[in-house]
């Protein structure tokens, strides 16, 4: 694997001709009609089925022929690469390129370039332990982007910053994304103590411990699964009550 | 000047609030109902139980939410303030703020989705920052208005509310608006603000997580609140082992400007301890550090005593010096000095036993009102006019008149509301609508069709009982066609759910298994004669109470058995038959026993609203204890307020005087009583629709410290009869505390003894500076603003010395002299003085003449023999018996001004009666079928409240139950030989159906 990295590459239908489309052996193509198609979870799914690193291709603002299909993608993207970040991983390990037809690029390039930028970073999956860490950081990411709160931001941010809000007032890029950071960094740590909760009931400090925050912190993040219905302390043990994840369709 | 209005603002929904508004409102008048939250409640809505009888405080306060909320004439004004009065009594003009609330409480239904997905968290403020609420939220469950509001500081404006509203309310063009009212008359209740102990500290407040408020605790006993009940240390979520708490953070401090008490605090915290230890299942230990344990009030000391000897509950009279955290287990140390040795005690957990400020908006709401405030920046008020502000026209109540607990808050409430109607007396009646209910449905025909309610009560009844297998199974019962569950069935929305499944399912008979109906019977009663129902097609299970509280740690029986209990309700609504209420006529004359100055403030408070008023005094003259009182504490001339009184109850011709005189016999009900009055050898009979009791009581004789045997052992009132005759002559005094109070014959406290003897001290001091004045104590109780004297005493000179049971002073007489030895805890050692006076601070006993007036009305006595009314907490002046009231010193020992509250609150309920013409009684009553009854009068003799009389028609004598008088406890029903008298809606048929249904299990 070393200096081979496995890549995988999302392109829209429409940022190049077919025929151009061609790419080194380690790197999967997977053409969708726009980018504005990619869930977040598409993307952390992929790097928990251990890619080394995801480049994603499409059309450059004015081009995009779903209109704004690449402006949200463009969103997402960042959000990604926070949370990726949170996560322990590279945020290059996540690359966006918009590309207009007539800058004649060449899509072969675009993906060596990034190839050869994963390559210096090295594999994201080194040993067993470390890979258990980072696929368990990435499920929590994951499940930070499925749970609304997140989602409810990044699909309103353009509105917001670019637009006005409900009350007819823009709001700050600062602002929106000090609150999505905000929310992230809540929602990441609800997610691992949420995953950890569904495999058996825990106590806040083996909670603290196993994630590394601080236990105060851990109790607060546990009030507010329960006030969601998503969590429910299970038993006590002597002192310590346990808690465990409810199972939310 | 305009005519007068009569309408009453209300500024405050806390629990005073709300009682004002509703005596109001129940006596003619319109009300608006102001608060600056979103919801009404106040803090009594944060609270996990009450003190001294551990009633959880949202289910006695949950049906006085939903009676204001639903009352068609309280008009709730939430999330506003008041900008500015103009005009003078009888007829203010109130500018108003109405803050936007973006969400229209027309359409909001209150069912919660936009808060379920708005992404955007704010510090839930009713949690005490515990937890974390949306930006659009409601502040509690059981709020009313449950209508949601939008923090607009946290809120983005995202939308997406908006789109997920499908009743349509978001309205995010919403604007503060400015209204104007005319009211006749303002009340303020605006509450308290929590002390914030950040600045204490030493005490490591938000340094150490450990540490926390009271109020942050109540929250965390809450079974609504952060943790569901259980609690946990907020460092590591772990149950705590022992706890700490310590008294008087933010109270009697001068350090910090508080010198005042907060008067409910030690109470509270004794309350805490006794329910951590009960939400604990794990072994508890708790400790209050405290400097005196303020146990004042009516069976408050027998609290403590319990809190003690059978909770085990530790306390220690220490100023805890500082806490320090031990990082490593973020346990905390306390220093504190005992004996004067240094002391180092590791603990779990700290709770501040914070203190009350005035409310944070007191100078704005002051200068809006155009009212002044004290020195504390609580509302400024006189010991003799406790319910005035300095503007005439508006009242305050609760705590913004300073700090006290919720009884007095209470009873203060409906005191301000009887000012209030004396304003604008003249126009009742004239702005109020009356509720219109639908036509009852005739169901007698339908075949049974019930309606299930089944409630978690958070976790009280959800976190043992399964409560949804509960409902599957209540699905299968006979002529069961709804079931459902809820999380609280007695929350405002779920009325409205009841409602609409009444229509929805057309059921006939509807069954809410929940709590106890004692306390939420009338509220579910109302639910479904709102929707059209004979409100006694319904029934209750009590499913908390007798179930999941008995059965916490057998969640299966406990689950089975809320089986048997609904099954047995369900039979009995199947069953369950319309009654008629019946309605009788109101006499608006009012009887008050006992012409001292709660009396006679009673009756003045009813005359001046136009009710006549007979008023009885056993002795020869007016005044009662309070011709025996020549000085206040706060300095005001008390004799020639009784003159003015006195003179005010003579001037009114509605008040008609009896003198030397008593009430020997008493018939009749609510309404329609009549009453013999022995005066000058003659009888008089009266006729009159409420009774007010205020007999007052005496000081103790004491049998102790040789009183009687020497005439320099006195009481205080013989102390302070003396200095005001000038005969006071004496170079030293000794005063010693609880004379026949808190001890084993009569185990409370007297309340009054501590300032009294204060105020003696300091007279003394003042009329003859050298004299050495000894206090030996107990506890000093200088509770609230009192406690400023206590510290001018102790700055004067006067000589505090503690003792304890174990080691009594002691009073002898050593020839000509008087020796009083007692050991000093400081020094260590006992200590010989010989005074000129020994003066006794004897307890406040109960008025002998109290038993005879209990069983002539027949209403209870507590233990100790003063009157007990119908509930401590939020009914501190009604009996259980409708159209009786009492006040003063008949109810327990208190202050002047406390009894003037007091009176003025009985003459609001007593108004609440007398306005009304016609009177809507119970329906579950007896009824006699005249054709079996054979006129045996077994009835009539076990009647315990004389009900039944005996009428001859046609020849034949039959029983007849007179329906204002019963209670519908059907005794009768159990004796009658031939069936003939019937208990409605306990009929032996019914009865047998539940017993049939709770063995079928």
């Amino acid at each position: 694997m070393e200096g081979n990295p496995k890549i995988i590459c999302f392109t829209c239908s429409w940022a190049f001709p077919e025929w151009e489309i061609e790419a080194p052996p380690n790197t999967g193509v997977i053409q969708v009609k726009c980018i504005g198609r990619l869930d977040p979870i598409v993307i952390l799914e992929s790097f928990a089925k251990r890619v080394d690193g995801i480049i994603v291709i499409g059309c450059s603002p004015p081009d995009c022929h779903f209109i704004e299909g690449n402006l949200y993608a463009e969103r997402t993207i960042n959000l990604l690469k926070k949370v990726i970040t949170l996560a322990g991983l590279e945020p290059e390990r996540l690359h966006l390129e918009l590309v207009s037809p007539i800058e004649n690029k060449s899509f072969l390039n675009l993906v060596e370039r990034f190839v050869e930028r994963i390559k210096s970073l090295g594999p994201l999956f080194k040993g067993k332990e470390v890979d258990e860490e980072i696929l368990f950081n990435i499920q929590a990411a994951k499940q930070a982007v499925t749970w609304s709160r997140l989602r409810i931001l990044s699909g309103r941010e353009r509105k917001l910053t670019e637009k006005a809000n409900a009350y007819g007032e823009k709001i700050s890029q600062e602002e929106i994304d000090r609150l999505i950071e905000e929310v992230m960094g809540e929602e990441y740590i609800r997610s691992k103590i949420y995953l950890l909760t569904k495999e058996k009931p825990m106590s806040v400090e083996e909670i603290s411990k196993r994630i590394g925050v601080d236990s105060p912190l851990v109790l607060q993040h546990i009030v507010a699964l329960r006030r969601r219905g998503l969590l429910a302390m299970d038993r006590i043990e002597g002192y310590t009550p346990l808690y465990r994840a409810l199972e939310v369709d | 000047m305009g005519s007068k209005v009569g309408a009453v603002l209300v500024v405050g929904g806390g629990v005073a609030g709300i009682q004002a508004a509703l005596d109001l409102a129940d006596s003619g008048f319109r009300v608006y109902l102001l608060d600056e939250s979103p919801s009404i409640g106040g803090t009594m809505a944060q609270l996990d139980k009450t003190f001294p009888t551990n009633d959880c405080a949202m289910c006695i306060l949950a049906p006085k939410l939903v009676a204001a909320g639903r009352h068609p004439n309280i008009h709730l004004i939430t999330h506003a303030e008041v900008e500015g009065v103009e005009g003078e009594p009888g007829n203010f003009r109130v500018k108003i703020r109405r803050r936007a609330r973006y969400v229209n409480p027309e359409k909001c239904t209150g069912c919660g989705v936009c808060a379920r997905e708005c992404p955007v968290e704010a510090i839930d403020e009713y949690d005490e920052g515990l937890s974390k609420r949306s930006a659009i939220y409601v502040k509690y469950v059981q709020a009313v208005p449950r209508t949601y509001v939008i923090d607009r500081e946290r809120c983005i404006g995202c939308g997406t509310c908006k789109e997920l509203c499908r009743a349509g309310a978001i309205t995010y063009e919403d604007k503060d608006d400015i209204t104007e009212l005319s009211v006749g008359a303002i009340i303020l209740a605006p509450g308290f603000e929590e002390f914030n102990p950040v600045v204490k500290s030493e005490y490591g407040y938000k340094r150490y997580p450990n540490v926390v408020t009271s109020i942050e605790f109540e929250r965390i006993l809450s079974a609504s609140g952060p943790y569901g009940g259980i609690v946990l240390r907020p460092s590591d979520g772990r149950i705590p082992r022992k706890i700490a708490f310590i008294q008087c953070v933010g109270s009697r401090d001068s350090q910090i400007g508080n010198e005042y008490c907060s008067a409910a605090c030690c109470m509270y915290a004794i309350k805490e301890a006794i329910i951590a230890k009960e939400h604990v299942p794990t072994k508890l230990e708790c400790t209050i550090f405290y400097m005196d344990i303020r146990a004042y009030g009516k069976d408050f000391e027998k609290y403590y005593k319990r809190a003690m000897e059978e909770y085990g509950i530790r306390f220690v009279r220490a100023r805890v010096a500082s806490i320090n955290e031990d990082p490593s287990t973020r346990n905390l140390i306390l220093r504190y000095i005992v004996d004067e040795k240094p002391c180092e005690e590791e603990f779990d957990m700290v709770v501040l036993s914070i203190g009350m400020r005035p409310p944070k908006n007191a100078k704005k709401l002051a200068d809006a009102v155009g009212i002044k405030l004290n020195e504390y920046g609580f509302c400024l008020t006189n010991p003799l006019s406790p319910i005035e502000t300095s503007r005439p026209g508006v009242f305050v109540c609760g705590a913004f008149a300073g700090p006290k607990d919720i009884p007095e808050s209470v009873a203060q409430a409906s005191g301000a509301a009887a000012k209030a109607m004396g304003i604008v007396a003249s126009e009742r009646g004239k702005l109020v609508t009356s509720k219109v209910y639908p036509q009852e449905r005739d169901v007698l025909g339908e075949e049974p069709r019930i309606g299930v309610f089944i409630c978690h009560c958070g976790i009280n009844i959800g976190g043992y009982v399964n409560v949804p297998e509960v409902t599957e199974y209540a699905k299968t019962l006979p002529n069961v066609v709804y079931a459902e569950h809820n999380l609280y069935t007695c929350s405002e929305d779920t009325q409205k759910r009841i409602k609409e499944k009444i229509i929805e399912y057309k059921l006939n008979r509807v069954v809410v298994a929940s709590c106890t109906p004692r306390t939420h019977e009338p509220l579910f009663r109302e639910t479904v004669r709102e929707a059209g129902l004979n409100e006694y097609l319904f029934e209750m299970a009590n499913i908390r109470d007798q179930c999941s509280w008995v059965h916490m740690h057998e969640p299966k029986a406990a689950t089975e058995k809320a089986k048997d209990l609904i099954r047995s309700a369900v039979a009995k609504a199947r069953m369950l038959r319309p009654l008629k209420k019946p309605m009788v006529n109101v006499i608006p004359v009012a009887l008050v026993i006992g012409g001292g100055v709660s009396g006679m403030t009673a009756a003045v408070e009813l005359a001046r609203q136009g009710f006549e008023v007979h008023l009885v005094e056993r002795e020869k003259e007016l005044g009662g204890n309070l011709r025996r009182i020549y000085y206040l504490l706060e300095g005001e001339d008390p004799q020639e307020y009784l003159k003015n009184l006195i003179n005010e109850v003579n001037k009114c011709s509605n008040i008609h005087v009896y003198l030397g005189a008593e009430v020997v016999e008493v018939s009749g009900f609510v309404g329609n009583f009549k009453s013999k009055i022995l005066h000058g050898g003659e009888i008089k009979e009266i006729e009159h629709g409420v009774i007010i009791v205020a007999t007052g009581a005496t000081e103790y004789k004491p049998k102790e410290y040789l009183y009687g045997v020497d005439p320099r052992i006195i009481t205080q009132r013989e102390l302070e009869e003396m200095v005001y005759k000038g005969l006071f002559n004496a170079k030293t005094v000794a005063m010693i505390q609880c004379v026949g109070a808190r001890n084993e014959e009569n185990p409370n406290c007297s309340r009054i003894c501590c300032s009294e003897a204060i105020k003696n001290a300091l007279k003394i001091k003042e009329i003859s500076p050298e004299t050495e004045v000894y206090i030996l104590y107990k506890d000093i109780r200088s509770y609230g603003f009192k406690e400023k004297y206590y510290h001018e005493a102790l700055k004067k000179g006067v000589v505090f010395i503690n003792y304890e049971d174990s080691r009594k002073p002691l009073v002898v007489k050593d020839g000509d002299r008087l020796r009083l030895v007692f050991w000093e805890p400081v020094l260590k050692q006992e200590i010989e003085i010989y005074p000129d006076l020994v003066v006794l601070s004897a307890a406040v006993v109960p008025n002998p003449d109290n038993r005879k007036v209990a069983e002539m009305l027949k209403v209870p006595l507590t233990k100790d023999g003063f009157f007990l009314e119908a509930h401590m907490k939020l009914r501190p002046v009604d009996f259980q018996t409708d159209g009786i009231f009492l006040c003063g010193l008949a109810h327990g020992p208190k202050s002047i001004d406390e009894s003037i509250s007091q009176a003025c609150a009985a003459a609001s309920r007593a108004a609440t009666i007398l306005s009304k013409s016609v009177l809507e009684l119970e329906g579950i009553v007896a009824s006699v079928d005249e054709d079996l009854c054979g006129g045996c009068r077994i009835c009539e003799a076990v009647c315990p409240f004389g009900a039944i009389e005996m009428v001859e028609k046609e020849g034949k004598i039959s029983a007849h139950v007179i329906e204002a008088l019963c209670k519908g406890c059907g005794t009768c029903g159990s004796a009658c030989p031939t069936k003939a008298i019937k208990p409605q809606h306990f009929t032996t048929e019914q009865i047998l159906s539940q017993v049939k249904a709770i063995l079928a299990g």
